[in-house]
C-alpha cells in the first residue's frame, strides 16, 4: 500500500499535474475577472473531444493503456486561447489536436504541439473560430503572476530554457525594432505585457515532447519561433504571429534533432514499482 | 434581460399589435450622445479583408484657414481614393449605435393591464481634422509630395519622407504647426513605409459650397494593415481623450488586437428620474468603468446586425449611407421608402455588423497605435439601461401591499446600482428618488408579507 506521502509526492512529480492546475486557474480568472465569453458546454465538448480521441487512439492506434491528462491539457489549452461561438468547432479542434499527435509523426515523436494544431488550422479554416491576442489585456501584475506560475509549471517539466529562450528572443526582436524606429521604450514593453504572448511562452512551446531533445536545439528552435512570430507579427501584421510561427517551424524539430542529439523526455510514471508492460512513454507510437 | 422585464415586455408586445410601435427590450427613451465627451474624434471604418474606408468627422470649431490634419495612412492615396462625405451620416450611425435608456411601466398588481407611452426624444449630436507646396523645397528636404488635389473644401497633400527632421522642417516651413515632439513619431512612422495625409481648408472651395461645417473626408485603400494612427494626436495631449470608432464589417465584432476590449455594463435597472440626466449618468458611468481599469481602455458600447436594432436608438442606416461609409457589397436599394423600424432580420438582409468602440486614451496608457481584428463573433451586444415605473394608479386589493414593497425593494436596489455605476453618492442619489418618484407607504400595522404567507391560505 502506498502511503499519503507517496502519493502527494508521486503526484507533485508529474509536471502535468501542475499544468493542469494553472491552466484551469487561468480560464477561472478568464471567466470571472475578464469576463471571457466562454460558455461551459464548450469546455466540456473540447476536454471531452480531446479526452475520447486519445482514448480511441491509445486503444487502436497505440495499444496501451488510456492516460486522460495529456489530451486534458491540450482542451485546457485550446479553451484558453481559441474563441468560438460553435461548440462543434471546439470539438473539431480537440480531435485535430490529438487525432495530430498519432497521426503526424517521425521517429517515434509527434511532430505538431497538439493544441497548436488544433487551434490555428480551425482558426483558419473557419471565420467563425478565432484567436483573440488582446483578451487578456497587458495588466503587469497579472504578466507577473503568469511569469510566476509559469516558472513553477515549466521548471517542472525541465523546459523552461524554451520560454524564457523565446521570451528573450522576441523581448530582443521588439526592442531592436523600437530602436531602429526611434520609438520610445514604452512600446516593446507594452507588447511584452500580452497576456497571450506569455500563455504561449509557458503553456505552449514548452511541451516537453515537441520540443528538441537537446538543449542547445531548443534554444535554437526557440529562437527561430520568435524570428518568425515576429515576422508574421510586424511583416504580415497578424496578431497571432508567434502562434501561427510554432506551427510553421514545428516540422523542423526532427532536423535539429538529427544534429543536435539529447535525452528523449519522459513523463514521469506515477507508480514507477507497480508499474507493467510496456512504459507509457516509449510505445512506438507515441 | 430578467423574466420580470420579459414579462412586462409581453404585455407591450399587445400594444404593438393594436399599432403603436413598442419593441421588445423596452420603449427607447433617451441616448447618450457621443457630444457628451469633449474633445472626442469620431471615425467610421469599413473593413473587408484589405480593402479599408475611413471616414473621419470633422468637428474643428475654430478659424477654418487654421485648419489641419496631418494623418499617416498605409499607402499613397489619390484623388479617387478621397470623397467627402455627408456630416448627417456619421450623425445618424452615432445615434443608431449609442448607448440608450428604455423603460417600461408596471402592470397594475390587481390585474388591470395598463401601460403608458414616452414619446422618444432623438437629440441631434454634432460633425473633423487639415494646408500648400514647393516641390523643389520639398524634394531638399527629402519629402516627396506624392500627389496634390482638391476634393470639396480641402486642399490634400500626399506625402512621403526619407527622414523625420526633413518633414518637420518642411511642414513647419509650410505653416503647419507641428510640435516639436513629433519628429520622432514621424521617423517611426515613416521607417514603417507610412504616407502622410495632409489636408487644410480650400477657402475658396468652401465658399462656393457654402458649407457652415467641414464635412467629413474619406479615404479609401487597400492595406494589410488594419489600424488607427493614434500616436501623433498624444504628443501634445495632456488630458485623456475619447476615440469613438464605428466598424463596418461582413463577419463579427471588431476588437483591438494590442488593447484589451471590453464591454461596458449594460441591462442595468436604475431609478426613473435618471431619465432626466442620462447624458450625467452615462457620462459617470463610463468614467467608472475606464477608471476600475487604470482610467482608459477600449470598450465596447454596441455590436449589432446592421438589418436590425431593439430598442432603436435611430433606425438602421440604408444601403445608400452604407455605401457612403465604404461599404461596397450592399447594392443600392430600390428606391421605396423604409419602415421606421425593422425589429427582425429578413431573409436576403444586407451583411453589415456595426462594432461601436469608444477608446479613452493618453500617451503613457497608449503608447502603440490601436491595431484591429474583425472576429467571427456576431453575438448582439448594445449598452442599456433600464428604468421601471411603479404602477401609480389606485390598487384595492390584497396583492398590492405585497406590490408596494416589492417595488420599495426594487427602488433600494436602483440606488445601490446606480451608486456603484457611476460612484455617486448613495445619500444623493435617496434624496433624488425620494423627491421624484418616492417610496410606498407601507402600513406597519398589516403583518409584513413573507414567502410563506400564502402557502397555506388563512
Amino acid at each position: 500500500m502506498m502511503s499519503r506521502k507517496d502519493w502527494a509526492s508521486a503526484l507533485l512529480r508529474d509536471p502535468r499535474h501542475y499544468q493542469i492546475t494553472v491552466l484551469s486557474s487561468l480560464i477561472l480568472i478568464g471567466l470571472f475577472a475578464y469576463s471571457f465569453r466562454l460558455p461551459w458546454w464548450h469546455v466540456v465538448g473540447c476536454v471531452g473531444a480531446t479526452v475520447v480521441t486519445q482514448a480511441l487512439a491509445d486503444r487502436y492506434i497505440a495499444k496501451r493503456p488510456f492516460d486522460p491528462r495529456s489530451p486534458l491539457i491540450s482542451a485546457l489549452s485550446l479553451t484558453l486561447l481559441l474563441r468560438t461561438g460553435s461548440v462543434s468547432l471546439s470539438i473539431l479542434a480537440g480531435v485535430l489536436a490529438v487525432g495530430s499527435k498519432y497521426l503526424l509523426r517521425w521517429r517515434g515523436k509527434h511532430i505538431f504541439n497538439p493544441a497548436n494544431f488544433g487551434l490555428v488550422i480551425v482558426s483558419l479554416l473557419f471565420g467563425a473560430a478565432w484567436i483573440s491576442p488582446g483578451q487578456w489585456g497587458a495588466a503587469p501584475i497579472f504578466a507577473v503572476l503568469l511569469l510566476g506560475l509559469g516558472g513553477v509549471v515549466t521548471g517542472k517539466a525541465k523546459r523552461w530554457d524554451v520560454s524564457l529562450a523565446l521570451l528573450g528572443s522576441y523581448a530582443a526582436l521588439l526592442f531592436g525594432r523600437a530602436l531602429w524606429l526611434g520609438d520610445p521604450l514604452s512600446i516593446p514593453i507594452h507588447q511584452l505585457q500580452s497576456g497571450a504572448l506569455l500563455i504561449f511562452a509557458f503553456f505552449m512551446i514548452s511541451d516537453p515532447k515537441t520540443t528538441p531533445d537537446a538543449r542547445l536545439g531548443r534554444l535554437l528552435f526557440a529562437a527561430m519561433v520568435a524570428a518568425v512570430g515576429f515576422s508574421i507579427q510586424f511583416g504580415l501584421h497578424n496578431s497571432a504571429g508567434i502562434i501561427l510561427a510554432l506551427i510553421l517551424c514545428a516540422p523542423f524539430v526532427p532536423l535539429i534533432d538529427h544534429f543536435f542529439t539529447g535525452q528523449r523526455y519522459a513523463w514521469p510514471r506515477l507508480f514507477p514499482s507497480r508499474s507493467k508492460g510496456v512504459p507509457h512513454d516509449l510505445t512506438p507510437a507515441e | 434581460m430578467t423574466s420580470r422585464l420579459l414579462s412586462s415586455a409581453l404585455a407591450l408586445g399587445i400594444v404593438a399589435v393594436a399599432g403603436n410601435a413598442s419593441a421588445f427590450c423596452g420603449f427607447y427613451v433617451a441616448k447618450a450622445d457621443t457630444d457628451l465627451f469633449n474633445q472626442s474624434s469620431k471615425v467610421a471604418m469599413m473593413r473587408d479583408g484589405d480593402r479599408t474606408v475611413i471616414t473621419m468627422a470633422n468637428d474643428y470649431q475654430g478659424e477654418p484657414e487654421e485648419f489641419a490634419m496631418v494623418i499617416p495612412v498605409p499607402t499613397v492615396i489619390t484623388k479617387d481614393q478621397v470623397h467627402i462625405s455627408d456630416p448627417a451620416l456619421l450623425t445618424h450611425l452615432d445615434a443608431y449605435t449609442a448607448p440608450r435608456l428604455v423603460e417600461y411601466f408596471d402592470d397594475n398588481p390587481c390585474d388591470r393591464r395598463d401601460y403608458m407611452r414616452l414619446e422618444s426624444a432623438v437629440g441631434l449630436p454634432a460633425p473633423m481634422a487639415v494646408e500648400d507646396s514647393m516641390q523643389e523645397r520639398a524634394k531638399s528636404l527629402g519629402v516627396t509630395i506624392e500627389d496634390e488635389f482638391t476634393v470639396g473644401e480641402y486642399d490634400i497633400l500626399i506625402l512621403s519622407a526619407e527622414q523625420s527632421d526633413g518633414l518637420q522642417t518642411w511642414l513647419l516651413e509650410e505653416g503647419y504647426k507641428v510640435p516639436k515632439k513629433a519628429r520622432k513619431t514621424l521617423g517611426s512612422y515613416i521607417k514603417q513605409d507610412m504616407k502622410f495625409f495632409v489636408a487644410k481648408v480650400n477657402l475658396e472651395a468652401r465658399a462656393e459650397s457654402g458649407n457652415e461645417y467641414l464635412r467629413p473626408i474619406a479615404v479609401a485603400f487597400e492595406s494589410p494593415k488594419f489600424m488607427l494612427p493614434i500616436r501623433l494626436g498624444t504628443v501634445n495631449a495632456k488630458d485623456d481623450q475619447d476615440l469613438f470608432v464605428y466598424m463596418l464589417t461582413r463577419g463579427g465584432q471588431v476588437e483591438t488586437t494590442n488593447y484589451r476590449t471590453q464591454k461596458i455594463p449594460t441591462g442595468q435597472e436604475i431609478p426613473p428620474y435618471v431619465k432626466d440626466e442620462f447624458g450625467d449618468f452615462y457620462k459617470a458611468m463610463f468614467h467608472t468603468s475606464a477608471e476600475r481599469d487604470g482610467g482608459h481602455g477600449v470598450f465596447m458600447e454596441y455590436a449589432w446586425d446592421m438589418n436590425w436594432c431593439d430598442p432603436c436608438a435611430a433606425d438602421p442606416l440604408s444601403n445608400e449611407q452604407l455605401q457612403e461609409l465604404g461599404v461596397y457589397w450592399v447594392g443600392q436599394s430600390d428606391g421605396r421608402p423604409k419602415p421606421a423600424i425593422i425589429q427582425r432580420p429578413r431573409p436576403q438582409a444586407k451583411d453589415v455588423f456595426v462594432t461601436r468602440l469608444h477608446v479613452r486614451y493618453d500617451a503613457e496608457s497608449f503608447p502603440e497605435d490601436l491595431k484591429f481584428k474583425t472576429t467571427g463573433n456576431r453575438d448582439n451586444f448594445q449598452g442599456r439601461y433600464v428604468l421601471r415605473h411603479a404602477f401609480d394608479g389606485e390598487m384595492q386589493c390584497e396583492a398590492a401591499a405585497e406590490y408596494r414593497e416589492n417595488v420599495n425593494e426594487r427602488r433600494e436596489t436602483e440606488i445601490k446600482t446606480l451608486a456603484n455605476l457611476t460612484g455617486w453618492d448613495r445619500k444623493t442619489i435617496r434624496t433624488k428618488v425620494e423627491t421624484d418618484t418616492g417610496f410606498f407607504e407601507t402600513d406597519s400595522t398589516v403583518p409584513k408579507h413573507r414567502w410563506w404567507s400564502k402557502l397555506w391560505g388563512e
